[in-house]
């Protein structure tokens, strides 16, 4: 288990204030013009050296992420967008973050934003955390009242603003492009890449986007070096992260974790367990409602990292553990993910507009098992056609809740078709 | 013509006008963003919605103006959002969560027991104006599931019992407890912390 010493969030329950004055007993701004003196480059190469990656899904390297960034920003102001738009179904970490600890991410936004060469950033959080919002204002009034933000931030001879933009309501926005899109004030329909937003982002400039959690270890890692955050996890899938855990445990949290935990060891030390005991356990969705479902004989021995999860066709995602145990109708809950991405859908591409729906009203006649057999083929054929055929990873996401239950729990679709039609022939 | 799109069966007030004091937060909205961009459409409306409880056509062109923004492209970003509401609602909005985890948590439950209480499907307001009801997607609050939002607030860790008290105490305006129902820490694991437990 990851030492207290080591952990990054330490008020991650808000047992503490969330001020500048008790962030800064928990260490935070302590010296930052001294981190910013080492330089864009020196910072760019320990933050590759921490091996970190993205926290809010893809997993793609921070530092290399960073390094694509222009050096030269005369003609053209580069930006730094973080996304707070958490609205992945399971994810409930970078709101425990923004209002318990958000001054870790203020931090974490003047240091990000200098080592990519920006002097503004903004933070784009969903309109439903109206209470976050307001924390996260209240730490950014803060900062600037205190003179670590704005001209010679944290006396460190850099300018840099820090704006926070509240969303609305659309899950859409926190795909990076879509955001862009979001925070120039259009509707968020993600955009064809290339060019990157790193080419031609924010109002066509240069621009990187960064989840919360990413920002906010990084003046931590700072501090304490790349080489003790690397020392978490297995390689390439290093350091620490925030789990959620839900659904059906004895205590479902959210907690720090080493990367690379096992899921059994990180759901019985922390979430007390599944409810009736391990043996009840039926599936879990690992990371967040797109990544693919795991029956328990996977999840008996897996561990919680990109790598490892990727491997048995999963993925880490935001570390959102959906937990299920054996009273769960499996079939129903898929078609109630189905469901969030047709609605959910920002319509611009016709396979995931159009696809999305046919899926989620197959799924619903599954549910009953109105349904032929050879429609499970059919569906999942659907699903291949929208997959890799839309602007953005939404069409994607959308097939592989379904196409994970296939996997795994086909026969179990197939008896309830056939059990339908055995009551209704009666 | 604006008002092509506009939800049914909605009377639309003839004219909207920021108070003083909101048009000054509209203008450090404003001042937010790189002068002559859009950007300031979604705090403007944010704003607004504020003001007249919903969002009328009368507002999101008033937002629009504000900017130089044309109006048809204020009101496509009004209708993709789900936030935006361009219909009124009741003076307590009860957005139940029923994605995923909230889902399995029995969120079901908790959205029956919010309509058959107060008998209100699709967008109807309570005759009272006092509430209205939403299914909505992922709230971002999962380990606390099964939970709603009431305005600007999270009603966390619910049961149906649980739900009907806080239907009861805003009805009667008595006093609420926000977050957990149970009075847990926040995402805190109920039977406490398992790290960090000096710290605390």
């Amino acid at each position: 288990m990851l030492a207290d010493q080591d952990r990054i969030f330490t008020n991650l329950y808000g047992f503490q204030g969330a001020d500048l004055k008790s962030a800064q007993a928990r260490g935070d701004w302590d010296n930052t013009a001294a981190i910013l003196a080492k330089g864009r480059e020196a910072i760019i190469e320990e933050i590759k050296n921490s091996e970190l990656r993205g926290r809010g899904g893809a997993g793609f390297s921070t530092g290399m992420k960073w390094s694509f960034m222009p050096k030269d920003t005369s003609t053209k102001p580069s930006y730094l967008v973080i996304n707070a738009d958490e609205s992945e179904p399971g994810t409930c970490k970078d709101r425990e973050i923004i209002r318990h600890d958000p001054h870790k991410l203020v931090e974490g936004a003047l240091v990000a934003g200098f080592a990519i060469g920006a002097h503004a950033a903004y933070i784009y959080i969903r309109g439903e955390f109206v209470r976050e919002a307001q924390a996260l204002q209240r730490a950014v009034d803060e900062a600037y009242a205190a003179g670590l933000l704005g001209k010679n931030a944290a006396k460190s001879g850099w300018d840099f603003d820090l704006y926070v933009h509240r969303g609305a309501g659309a899950y859409i926005c926190g795909e990076e492009t879509a955001q862009l899109e979001s925070l120039e004030g259009k509707k968020g329909q993600p955009r064809n890449k290339p060019p990157f937003p790193a080419g031609a982002g924010l109002y066509g400039c240069p621009t990187t986007i960064n989840n919360v959690e990413t920002i906010s270890v990084v003046p931590t890692i700072m501090r304490r070096g790349a080489a003790w955050f690397a020392g978490f996890g297995r390689p390439k899938n290093r350091g620490t992260k925030l789990f959620c855990i839900s659904g059906h445990v004895n205590q479902p949290c959210n907690v720090e974790e080493a990367m690379s935990i096992p899921m059994k060891e990180l759901i019985e030390k922390h979430a007390g367990g599944i409810r009736g005991g391990w043996d009840n356990l039926l599936a879990v969705i690992p990371g967040g409602s797109s990544c693919p479902l795991l029956p328990k004989s996977i999840c008996d021995t897996v561990l919680m990292d990109f790598d490892a999860l990727r491997e048995v066709n999963s993925g880490l995602g935001t570390a959102g553990l959906i937990v299920m145990d054996k009273s769960t109708d499996i079939i129903k809950v898929i078609t109630r993910l189905a469901r969030f991405y047709a609605h959910e859908s920002c319509g611009q591409c016709t396979p995931c507009r159009e696809g999305t729906g046919w899926m989620y009203r197959i799924m619903q006649r599954m549910v009953d098992g109105r349904a032929e057999l050879h429609e499970i083929d059919m569906l999942l054929d659907i699903g291949t056609e929208i997959e890799g055929k839309t602007i953005c990873a939404h069409g994607d996401a959308s097939t592989w809740p379904i196409k994970g239950l296939f996997r795994h729990f086909r026969p179990l679709v197939e008896q309830r078709i056939l059990d339908y039609r055995k009551r209704v022939a009666a | 013509m604006i008002e092509a799109g506009q939800p049914l069966g909605v009377e639309q007030p003839k004219s909207f006008a920021f108070t003083p004091e909101n048009l000054e937060r509209a203008k450090v909205a404003i001042a937010k963003y790189p002068p002559g961009t859009f950007s300031p459409i979604m705090p403007l409306l944010h704003i607004a919605q504020e003001q007249a409880g919903w969002l009328p056509t009368a507002a999101i062109v008033a937002c629009a103006d504000l900017i130089n923004m044309p109006h048809i492209r204020a009101f496509e970003v009004a209708s993709f959002y789900t936030m935006y509401n361009r219909r009124p609602v009741g003076k307590h909005h009860v957005q139940v969560c029923t994605s995923g985890p909230c889902h399995i948590m029995g969120s079901d439950d908790i959205l029956h027991t919010c309509r058959n209480k107060l008998g209100v499907h699709g967008h109807e307001v309570t005759a009272d104006g006092k509430f209205s009801v939403a299914e909505v997607e992922c709230l971002g609050a999962c380990v606390n599931a099964p939970m709603v939002q009431i305005n600007d607030d999270y009603y966390e860790d619910l049961s149906p019992a649980s739900m009907e008290k806080l239907l009861d105490d805003l009805a009667n305006g008595r006093p609420v407890k926000v977050g957990s129902q149970t009075g847990r820490q926040k995402s805190c694991a109920a039977s406490g912390p398992t790290t960090l437990k000096e710290v605390k």
